[in-house]
């Protein structure tokens, strides 16, 4: 990157690219060369930034200026500006949103301040598909390492002294996992990389591979190294094509390169890598059902013991590692495990990857180092509630993790309090909820996705996750009784007892997290059959003020079941048996004389 | 070898390493409920997907319950098997099951038989907790099978059956969740799929999501309609079997009670397909022998080995998966197809009663015979040689309509002609039977010797491959045995590679034969009463005067009388098919 005077970064991740990214690039190539600033000016398409809420997002080196929601129109303005006149564009930058002062450069970002950047070290820098610039940032040097240097069981040493734990949402030590999948004896071993990224909103697995695929393939490298093994399997899930794609132009880089293949950097080690494309069903990040769904069998999870460690795919041993786990291994190697040690909690060491979704002001993929707390997360990384509203929970862990209350806002996030306060690591996701979020729907809806991908061999996941569903479903109509509250919870008792899988022995945890913590809601809906949230319609009651009622008829016109009823200018009524507790009629009133109860 | 120390219940108990608790507890009296698991014990045929989750236990310092069927048992395991979280966990998964099955057991065809319906019972429940909506699927009826799979409950065994014992891969679990369910591939009907019907699927259900087609109702109106003539035989492995239907210990042999009770059900003649197995011998025999003479002259079209073909769903198999090899196969009919053609010319002629009002019925211990009497080669102008071939079980209900009991019943003969048989046929019910009845008149007619010794133990057993060589008066004979089609498969796949050793080849689709057929008493994964049933299959043999299918009297008479010669060309008309191509 030296030869240039300056850079212009153009996320390239799957959600910019939606906005145009692609065309923000030419446009920016095609100004230039009218400038004739192409020689000294390089524009790369990047990885994610993480900053998702404000894409397209246009980074500009080296000054660091940080452009948001930038659309194709606005390039000219930036290179007339910002290039030559050396003006940064105000009304592109990011705005304090307290402040709301522009920040010119980008280390001034709360969003940035706090995070940590190990396994998206690279995204939002590099073109990922160029390998020459992973190998400018370190690229590869760990590999050069380890086969130079390191004998396996070193190496894996290494990895157990950083305390590196599965960022896939077991949270089992890697090193340990290598060193049994080592000392199982057999002449085929495989290293597989699981990029079933499942849970709904995380998206770190698809940022690493779609900005950072080579950091991915040498971790896989030295894994293989270590174990024993030649070949190397990424399983990833056909609807993440652009992920796809850079991960096929990277393992080619590395073949070229001789990165993979047959006496890599002559060290006598073979390792290649292959993909294998899975049909998106949630159950397959489950070790068991993704190896089963690699050998072309149903996808679904069988009992453990046997381990992967020791008969995996096709019957030989296998180590099954997540892509942010694979992403933090060079850096591990580069820096050493005690640097890497040094960062987070006695037992949950270096950084997690979250996703930030919900009602939150800046959504988007964070890198933050284990030990912080949620409020550090919410409020200084993710800028708060949206709509200034208040706080209520945040769903971590994906579907089957649990809601954390105020309560826990300043308990440090590892995997042991996250699963002492009810919820799990998972793979990262976060959800934040505010005060219009009603926690009997939260659960409701978190069971209908483990309901979808449930695969349906064991009894209590298939048909219990079902039967919690309908008791929910029951609740949120208004046709709970006292009953069910108990009932829900000795059936969730149940159903993560006996499940065969973690999907099962998981899926309750949003309904047991909920009837912890939010209780009285739950006793609201079955006994007064009211929503405080006033999220579940068929509780809900509308009404008209007489007093405020003027006779516009424009409720009356707009009913779409004729529920209401009244003489022009004078007040209307709304007949309780027809309603369909739909809203217009709140929606349109310009007098706020429909009332909800 | 390595043994294992733990305590189940506080009691130590000491295994082989390897050992899973489910056996662990089971050697020391603790009987811990299973439901989907499914071991036929020596016959390599197992089903533990770990899905039903009955037999959880509590395992001391584990997070979770332990399901005993798959969890090896390890060292210093401190196993609890009815603490109130196991017992509660237990009863909750069955009434989860309970809430998405269809509550008609009065009415069910496995009803009496049906391993959920126990299991309620044995844990005493008597309220599902938690209802909701049920699974709705469509019924799917074939020739042979009727899948209901509103019934389903996941157990996997018919996969196993279908996948990995037979190697057909029709059924599968397909969709995911609550609607998960095991069918045919895009939930096609299976008479558009490369199913066998063997049965096995059915012979394994622990509930009534496969069950037979019922054609007891057609049998009981042809019996009444007094303008036809009915006649019935029976296959030998019904009378080692239908014992066990009326509470008789597995292996009794039933076959004079079974006579006398389808005279009593109103049958006009009570014949034996052991009658037609000694024609089939006579036919086959004699095709091998043929194939065999051409093949030591030196003829290099000959093709060996030659291959049974009294088993309909082997038929099929090879129909489907091997059709490039289906000139191989004998082309001699079943017995079943052999008796249903004489009968309806040779006897139809002999007591002048017409074809059309001749109704032929077969008890089979086999769902494939249902489907092979409707394949179209089978029937002369749309009338079938076999009318309605119904199964041993079936053949216990009619006896219960009938108001039989049948315990009571006194020993009866079958009638004649078409009634008498050798020891040679009764051992068709086992696998090693037909190609040892086989050797016994091949040996005699290729020698012209009479045969030193007529049982041949080498060609006996439960092993799914066997193999033997029988020294024919100085040339050596090579016999190969597969019972269970994913046997089968092995054996074709040799001959398909040039590979192949044998001579003659014997295939069973049902592992242990007919003895183990789909249309027997269910086993409910006992494999001990499979053996039973065959031990008395070969002592029914030992007590017959007459051992070699050649020697039978009536087979000579219809031969002298009708047939002329084995491999006639009326003999090839009425006694042989040729197969297609199914792929």
């Amino acid at each position: 990157m030296a030869e240039y005077n300056m850079h212009i970064l153009v996320c390239g991740g799957t959600g910019c690219k939606a906005s145009q990214s692609e065309l923000i690039k030419t446009n920016f190539k095609t100004r230039l060369n009218e400038f004739g600033l192409t020689d000294e000016i390089q524009v790369v398409l990047t990885g994610c930034f993480g900053f998702c809420e404000k894409g397209p997002i246009v980074k500009i080196l080296p000054d660091n200026t940080f452009y948001t929601q930038v659309t194709p129109e606005d390039v000219s303005e930036i290179v007339e500006e910002h290039i030559i006149k050396g003006r940064k564009v105000e009304r592109l930058l990011y705005k304090d949103p307290e402040t709301k002062a522009a920040i010119g450069d980008a280390k001034g970002m709360d969003f940035y301040k706090k995070q940590i950047r190990i396994a998206l070290r690279n995204c939002g820098f590099i073109n990922p598909e160029n390998i020459e610039e992973y190998i400018g940032r370190d690229g590869y040097a760990a590999l050069g390492t380890c086969l130079s240097e390191k004998t396996p069981d070193e190496v894996i040493q290494m990895i157990k002294d950083s305390g590196l734990r599965g960022r896939g949402g077991g949270g089992f030590p890697t090193g340990l996992k290598w060193d049994l999948t080592r000392k199982s004896e057999s002449d085929q071993k495989y290293v597989v990389c699981n990029a079933d990224e499942g849970d709904p909103g995380a998206f770190m697995d698809r940022s690493i591979l779609e900005g950072d695929p080579h950091s991915v393939l040498e971790a896989m490298a030295i894994c293989g190294y270590c174990i024993g093994a030649d070949k190397g399997l990424v399983y990833i899930r056909a609807e993440y094509p652009l992920a796809i794609e850079r991960l096929k132009i990277a393992i080619n880089q590395a073949r070229e390169y001789g990165l993979l293949g047959n006496d890599i950097l002559g060290a006598g080690f073979n390792f290649d890598v292959e993909i294998r494309y899975g049909a998106g069903a949630f159950v397959c990040g489950e070790e068991t059902a993704l190896i089963h769904s690699m050998e072309g069998k149903r996808g679904e999870p069988t009992v453990k013991p046997p381990f992967p460690a020791e008969k995996g795919y096709n019957g030989k041993p296998t180590n099954v590692n997540n892509v942010e786990t694979f992403a933090n291994i060079p850096v591990i190697i580069n820096k050493g495990a005690e640097w890497f040690a040094s960062i987070g909690t006695a037992n949950s060491k270096g950084t997690k990857v979250f996703a930030l979704a919900g009602k939150i002001n800046n959504v988007g993929l964070i890198e933050v180092p284990m030990g912080i707390t949620l409020r550090e997360i919410i409020y200084d990384i993710g800028g708060g509630i949206k709509d200034g509203r208040e706080f209520k929970a945040v769903q971590t862990g994906g579907p089957s993790g649990g809601c954390l209350t105020k309560s826990f806002l300043d308990t440090p996030i590892d995997y042991d309090n996250l699963v002492a306060a009810g919820s799990m690591m998972g793979s990262g996701g976060m959800i934040v909820l505010d005060d219009t979020d009603c926690m009997v729907a939260i659960a409701k809806f978190y069971l209908e996705f483990t309901l979808d991908e449930s695969c349906g061999k064991c009894a209590p996941c298939r048909i219990g996750n079902k039967r919690l569903h309908e008791i929910l479903e029951k609740i949120t109509v208004g046709d709970g009784k006292i009953e069910d509250l108990d009932r829900l919870r000795m059936l969730s008792t149940v159903i993560k007892d006996t499940s065969l899988c973690g999907l099962g022995q998981t899926s309750p945890n949003p309904v047991l997290s909920t009837l912890d913590h939010f209780y009285d809601e739950y006793l609201a809906h079955v006994t007064s059959h009211k929503c405080v949230a006033g999220q579940c319609k068929a509780l809900m009651h509308y009404s008209i003020d007489a007093e405020r009622c003027t006779g516009c008829t424009l409720c009356f016109r707009n009913c779409p079941v004729g529920a209401i009823s009244g003489e022009r200018r004078a007040p209307h009524y709304i007949d309780q048996s027809l309603c369909i507790k739909c809203g217009v009629c709140f929606e349109k009133c310009k007098f706020d004389a429909v009332l909800i109860a | 070898m390595e043994m294992i120390n733990l305590t189940i219940d506080q009691k130590p108990v000491v295994v082989r390493k390897g050992t899973t608790v489910l056996k662990a507890a089971s050697s020391i009296g603790i009987d811990i409920p299973t439901l989907c698991y499914m071991k036929l014990d020596d016959m390599n045929i197992e089903n533990k997907p770990g899905g039903c989750r009955v037999c959880v236990v509590e395992v001391k310092g584990r997070r979770n319950l332990a399901p005993a069927c798959c969890t090896e048992a390890t060292e210093g395991m401190e196993i609890s098997t009815h603490t109130i979280r196991v017992v509660n966990a237990r009863r909750t998964v069955v009434e989860l099951i309970l809430s998405d099955h269809p509550a008609d057991c009065l009415i069910c065809a496995k009803s009496g038989n049906c391993e959920l319906q126990d299991m309620a019972h044995h844990l005493g429940i008597r309220q599902i907790h938690y209802q909701g909506e049920q699974s709705m699927y469509r019924e799917d009826t074939s020739p042979a099978i009727i899948r209901e799979i509103n019934k389903c409950i996941m157990c996997r065994r018919c996969e196993t059956m279908c996948n990995d014992v037979q190697t057909v891969g029709v059924l599968s679990a397909v969709n995911r969740g609550f609607q998960a369910v095991v069918a045919p591939a895009f939930e096609m009907n299976l008479d558009h799929s490369v199913c066998t019907y063997c049965g096995q699927c059915v012979a394994v259900c622990p509930t009534g999501a496969l069950t037979e087609v019922d054609e007891t109702g057609a049998v009981i109106r042809a019996l009444s309609d007094p303008t036809k003539t009915v006649i019935v035989q029976t296959a030998p492995a019904v009378r080692a079997a239908l014992g066990e239907e009326f509470g008789m210990p597995a292996g009794t042999l039933v076959t004079g009670k079974m006579v006398a009770a389808l005279r009593r059900l109103g049958f006009d003649h009570v014949f034996d397909t052991d009658f037609a197995a000694d024609l089939t011998i006579m036919e086959e025999g004699t095709e091998l022998l043929t194939r065999l003479s051409a093949y030591m002259a030196g003829d290099q079209n000959v093709k060996l080995p030659i291959l049974t073909s009294c088993c309909p769903a082997w038929v099929k198999f090879f129909e489907h998966q091997f059709p490039e090899m289906k000139d191989i196969p004998s082309t001699a009919r079943s017995p079943q197809q052999m008796f249903g053609s004489i009968a309806k010319t040779y006897f139809a002629d002999k007591i002048g009663v017409k074809r059309e009002n001749l109704v032929v019925v077969s008890i089979m211990p086999c769902l494939a015979k249902k489907y092979e009497s409707s394949r179209p080669e089978f029937s002369v102008n749309g009338n079938p040689d076999v009318d309605f071939a119904l199964t041993t079980r079936e053949l216990a209900h009619l006896i219960n309509l009938g108001n039989i009991d049948f315990k009571s019943l006194p020993n009866e003969e079958f009638d004649q002609p078409l009634g008498e048989s050798t020891g040679a046929a009764v051992i068709f019910g086992t696998t090693g039977g037909v190609i040892e009845a086989a050797v016994r008149t091949a040996y005699e007619i290729f020698t012209g010797k009479p045969l030193p010794r007529i049982d041949f133990e080498e060609l006996r057993g439960m092993d799914g491959l066997r193999k033997a060589t029988i020294d024919f008066n100085g040339t050596p004979i090579n016999i190969g045995i597969a019972h269970g089609l994913g046997n089968a498969r092995k054996l074709l796949e040799d001959i398909q590679a040039g590979n192949s050793e044998f001579h003659a080849i014997e295939i069973m689709s049902c592992p242990g034969g007919c003895i183990g057929g789909g249309g027997q008493p269910y086993h409910h994964g006992d494999a001990e009463i499979l053996k039973k049933r065959q031990r008395a299959i070969y002592s029914e043999d030992k007590n017959k005067t007459l051992r070699k299918s050649h020697e039978n009297p009536y087979i000579t008479k219809l031969y002298d009388e009708f047939l002329g010669a084995p491999m006639s060309e009326k003999a090839h008309h009425l006694l042989h098919t040729k197969y297609f191509d199914r792929s």
